[in-house]
């Protein structure tokens, strides 16, 4: 009995000691790599898939790291005026006084939200006030719209999905959309939409297809023409942060070259967003 | 002789390994949720976090409320057990004691095709048909509710409690049934007044292991609940424990992230719970 007490207690701290094993080697890996050749980018976590695929092309073709801290875009501005990092990533357009503190913004992408509803919809045209104030709840039924007598019914996004912080930054509805359901993809908000007839939701242009209706805004539907010259209103842009007469380190302007040549706008398309 | 003893030995030990690394995972799960779990709930305070009626993590000032998703999984498992339990447990009543051996080796196959289902089979079948339906038939908005995925659950559940239930009514002695109808009871009153208060405790640890399975069950509660953190309704759209953690999991960073661990360990304690209490019915059967 005691010899299997004794072996129950080595085989634990044995799996103690392992554990703690796992968790220092993750931090040294990551402390030591800016000591190697890498590219340290820090910002929007809408970016995370964009950056991502971007950074994992860009690591094959080069051997270099591209590492990702996705902290919010605010921070990412604030880093790259701290110089600790490299490249600061910013879902919105900077402000006139970060770039009067010297910083640059150059947009890698343009991000469009469509806006979508059931093919049996007959309302297929609104302006972006209308849209802020149905996700707020102050429009609740499809009559107000043209419609048919019937609820309106709320499709969203998880707190913290890109797509929502996008919509909702655009359409200024930070937390005051009422939803009806919360999903976690965009493949499900679609399918939600497409069942039912009275929704109303919000995907990435580039996944949208037939399954659904997508609305004009103001008259104009989503393209890449329309995203891309500003003209559709509920998109944003994907902004590279640096700063002015600061020398990119070697690699980082190797980085920042690649992902705004020709050569990475089939990435960042497959990535679901427009190249700029 | 000695050859044999040292090959006995390490067969032995082999075993003794194999085991030990299933226990060793269960304390590293253990142990990993407590020290993730802890941090998030200290910060946010445990009388907020586990009664705090609101969930809004990315909001300009974030509430870390639970009570939504404590309420909603226990509603949601109650739900479940009420339409599942009386038809699984008639089930087995009918097979064990009723049906003819060709009938009850059908059922008995159609019974564990349906634990064999993965659960995203059902949340699928359930958002394309039972939420559809739910709404017309209710005249609500959207069909996506507590109610939805209290059918899901419960449909889930019924494999688990016919199969325990039904092994504990056919171990009740064939004498103690003879005995009764010896005494002129009618087949009915035998069922029910002799078989299955003698099969007793298996049944309730049938309930126990049914409750253990709807509370931890994500993936198809979450398609046809709605997900959102709202305080339990029937018609309304909700979120449960389970797809509080995964549903914020792949974008959440910092408290948020770590507040969803903390989740994760209130889940996990009442699952033990739950099997603290099926171990003392199973036990209690075999005395």
């Amino acid at each position: 009995m005691k010899k299997i007490v004794s072996l129950v207690l080595a085989v634990v701290l044995m799996c103690a000691v392992f554990a703690g094993c796992g968790n220092t080697n993750g931090t040294v890996t990551s402390d030591n790599s800016t000591s190697k050749k890498t590219v340290t980018t820090d910002g929007s976590t809408s970016m995370e898939k964009v950056i991502g695929a971007l950074g994992e092309a860009f690591e094959s073709e080069e051997g270099i790291t591209v590492t990702y801290n996705p902290t919010g875009s605010s921070s990412g501005i604030k880093a790259v005026l701290e110089g600790t990092c490299d490249i600061g990533l910013s879902s919105r357009d900077l402000k006139d006084e970060e770039i009067s503190q010297g910083l640059k913004g150059t947009v890698l992408a343009y991000d469009g939200i469509a806006i979508i509803v059931n093919n049996a919809n007959s309302v297929s045209d609104m302006d972006l006030e209308t849209i802020a104030k149905i996700f707020k709840g102050e429009i609740t039924n499809w009559k107000e719209l043209g419609g048919k007598d019937a609820e309106i019914v709320l499709i969203g996004r998880e707190a913290g999905s890109g797509t929502r912080d996008g919509f909702e930054s655009v359409t200024d509805t930070e937390d005051a959309c009422k939803y009806r359901q919360e999903l976690t993809s965009t493949g499900d908000v679609i399918t939600t939409v497409s069942n039912n007839e009275d929704a109303i939701g919000y995907a990435s242009v580039a996944s949208v297809e037939d399954t659904v209706k997508t609305l004009t805004v103001s008259g104009i539907a989503p393209t890449e023409e329309t995203i891309k010259n500003g003209t559709y209103v509920v998109q944003r842009p994907f902004v590279l942060v640096t700063k002015e007469g600061t020398q990119l380190s070697e690699s980082a302007s190797a980085f920042f070259d690649y992902i705004t040549s020709e050569k990475a706008a089939d990435i960042i398309a497959a990535a679901g967003v427009v190249a700029a | 002789m000695k050859k044999k003893r040292l090959f006995e030995n390490i067969v032995h030990g082999i075993f003794l390994i194999l085991g030990l690394i299933t226990v060793g995972f269960v304390l590293l799960i253990t142990i990993y949720l407590i020290v993730s779990g802890i941090p998030a709930i200290n910060e946010i305070g445990i009388i907020d976090f586990l009664f705090g009626a609101e969930w809004a993590p990315t909001k300009s000032e974030p509430q870390y409320g639970i009570l939504p998703f404590i309420l909603t999984s226990v509603y949601g498992t109650a739900g479940a057990i009420l339409i599942g339990v009386p038809i699984g447990f008639m089930t087995a009543v009918y097979l064990s004691k009723v049906a003819n051996k060709k009938v009850r080796a059908m059922v008995e196959t159609a019974v564990n095709l349906l634990a064999g289902i993965p659960s995203v089979v059902y949340g699928l079948v359930g958002m394309l048909i039972l939420v559809p339906n739910i709404k017309k038939i209710f005249d609500i908005p959207d069909g996506a509710s507590l109610l939805a995925a209290i059918i899901v659950l419960a449909i889930m559940i019924l494999p688990s409690i016919i199969k325990v239930s039904i092994t504990s009514l056919d171990a009740v002695p064939k004498e103690y049934e003879d005995a009764s109808l010896a005494l002129g009871a009618t087949e009915t009153e035998t069922f029910f007044k002799v078989s299955v208060p003698a099969a007793k405790s298996g049944i309730a640890a049938a309930v126990v292991l049914g409750v253990g399975r709807a509370i931890g069950e994500a993936m198809a509660v979450m398609m046809v609940s709605g997900n959102v953190a709202n305080m339990p309704s029937l018609f309304e759209s909700v979120r449960f424990l389970t797809t509080a953690v995964s549903s914020e999991m792949a974008y959440s960073s910092g408290l948020q992230q770590q507040a969803l661990f903390s989740i994760a360990l209130v889940l996990f304690l009442f699952i033990m719970l739950i099997n603290v209490t099926l171990n003392f019915f199973l036990k209690k059967e075999r005395k």
